[in-house]
């Protein structure tokens, strides 16, 4: 038997991804809370809807802070206590968080969470500056690390330790790819080959530009309400049985290990715990791919599999749309995309879609348990969650 | 040293500018602290002495960075790596005066000075970065 719902949620709503050239951030987050409120016309938003929590990576893509506030007023929630969380890329997991925190309080009863990041106006160098202030300042950015240098660094540790390929790691891009062909929101849907994956430009070694996640425009939401409210708005919610979060030092060096994030194996703990779930029980995940090698350092990190072993997982396609464990149905990061603030609550979107069989193309049939896992940094913040279709 | 110098991230980058790498013992504890930190987060003590680290090293990690942030655009492609010291503290830095088809996993390192170029107006800090013995 597994744990009980903790929050629930009655909607979800995605903007586009992709380059959304013209639209400011409280732009694209109207356009997904909209999606959220037609989804579920039985919710009145001005009535029902009694906090906001939204993630947003950064100010510098558009000089605007202050994002929850400006995102409650673009969706007629104006007057709502709003607020933004921050945790790098694993913002809106946070805002996530955020909600099951506030709705468990009892102060509130429905919350609507999501998250935002526009960033294709800005140049490649400029996004490179941006996404490294998730990193430590004064030893990594100081001396010219970037966000992909980071990852980088434990690319070579865990090939180094493990044997793992560079042609295993094009292989989850492979994947990806082919998911987001099946996604009509996905940033980019097209396939690409392991040759082309591999002969693509080198960012930071052994990283290439297919191993690397995309800039990209979008926003996600979803309504969380408390489970015994939750059958007033809809015949399909989908509850959430677990979560778990933890914090790791800012600087990737000062951790015992590269090859794996203690963060997310805490938050992994704690979420399974909570639901009372085993990494065999989950149906499909949305992991945080925003690198290849760090959605085999989720294999690992979630229990999918034993540690070093996730190179072959991807190799034998096991995490493939039809096969045991499907991973990043949506494309993930990688094809998808990564607007940064808005990802967490994209990834509890697409896990919505599943489990109440709205996939369409992409749908994993049978589905019953889901799992979130996004990663802020190189692994300072990391959250999970698990997700139950209700039972009959 | 004084005993005034503060256990901070300012100060360790103010013994950099003059050739030290330094890091911070815990007098309750005997925990190190590199970077130092004024608050001990294991006992809580707030009283510390200055430590100096080994200028040697073994490479833990690396990868040579082809696409640069703005400010070391001219550099790229340019090596970073994490090097552990004899005393099992880790500290991440630019790999220079090799090349990089000859960077290996578990090789030794010592600990550079050279002074390098810095216009911003924040911070004031020096690098130091990794030669090969």
């Amino acid at each position: 038997m597994n744990g009980k719902p903790i929050v629930s949620i009655i909607s979800a709503g995605l903007s586009k991804f992709g380059k959304n050239e013209g639209l400011y951030s409280r732009e694209l987050f109207a356009e997904a809370a909209k999606e959220a409120f037609d989804r579920c016309p039985k919710l009145e938003p001005k009535r029902d809807i009694k906090a906001m929590f939204v993630g947003h990576m950064g100010e510098s893509y558009e000089h605007q802070g202050h994002m929850g506030a400006t995102t409650a007023d673009w969706t007629g929630l104006l007057n709502i206590p709003a607020i933004r969380t921050e945790a790098a890329c694993a913002s809106s997991g946070a805002a996530l968080r955020a909600g099951v925190y506030a709705v468990l309080s009892g102060l509130v009863d429905i919350v609507l969470v999501g998250g935002v990041e526009k960033m294709t106006h800005r140049s490649t160098k400029e996004v490179t500056e941006y996404l490294a202030m998730a990193s430590d300042y004064p030893f990594e950015q100081w001396h010219g690390i970037t966000f992909p240098g980071l990852y980088a660094l434990m690319a070579t540790a865990h090939m180094h330790k493990y044997g793992t390929t560079e042609a295993q790691m094009a292989q989850v891009a492979v994947k990806n790819h082919h998911h987001g062909t099946l996604n009509p929101k996905a940033h980019l849907q097209k396939e690409i080959t392991i040759e082309k994956a591999l002969a693509s430009r080198t960012v930071a070694t052994p990283l290439k530009v297919f191993d690397c996640s995309l800039i990209t425009d979008g926003a996600s939401c979803v309504v969380l309400s408390k489970p015994e409210l939750a059958s007033k708005f809809t015949d399909q919610p989908i509850h959430i049985i677990g979560t778990g979060q933890a914090s790791d030092t800012i600087g990737l060096y000062e951790r015992e290990t590269l090859t794996s994030l203690k963060a997310a194996k805490i938050a992994a703990k704690t979420a399974y715990n909570m639901a009372k779930v085993s990494p065999e029980e989950v149906d499909l995940a949305e992991v945080h791919d925003c690198f290849t090698i760090a959605e085999l350092i989720a294999y690992e990190d979630l229990g999918f599999c034993s540690p070093g072993e996730s190179g072959k997982l991807a190799e034998n396609g096991e995490t493939c749309l039809g096969a045991r464990l499907p991973v990043n149905a949506s494309g993930g990061l990688k094809s998808k995309g990564h607007p940064v603030g808005a990802t967490g609550t994209a990834q509890a979107y697409e896990i919505y879609l599943q489990l109440t069989g709205q996939a369409e193309q992409r749908q994993v049939k049978n589905a019953c348990i889901g799992l979130t896992h996004n990663v802020g940094g190189s692994g300072a913040t990391a959250t999970v969650h698990i997700y139950r279709r209700p039972q009959e | 040293m004084s005993k005034q110098d503060p256990f901070t991230i300012e100060q360790f980058y103010k013994f950099v500018a003059q050739g030290k790498l330094m890091a911070g013992k815990c007098k309750k504890c005997g925990k190190i602290h590199l970077p130092p930190r004024p608050l001990c987060d294991k006992c809580y003590n707030q009283d510390f002495a200055w430590i100096p680290i080994p200028k040697n090293g073994k490479l833990v990690s690396y990868t040579v960075i082809h696409i640069a942030p703005p400010q070391f655009q001219e550099e790229a492609p340019y090596a970073i790596g994490i090097i552990q010291f004899e005393n099992g503290l880790k500290l991440p830095g630019m790999i220079t005066d090799i090349p990089h088809d000859q960077l290996q996993m578990g090789m030794d390192l010592k600990v550079d000075f050279t002074a390098r170029n810095n216009t911003q107006s924040w911070p004031q800090w020096p690098r130091y970065c990794f030669k090969p013995m």
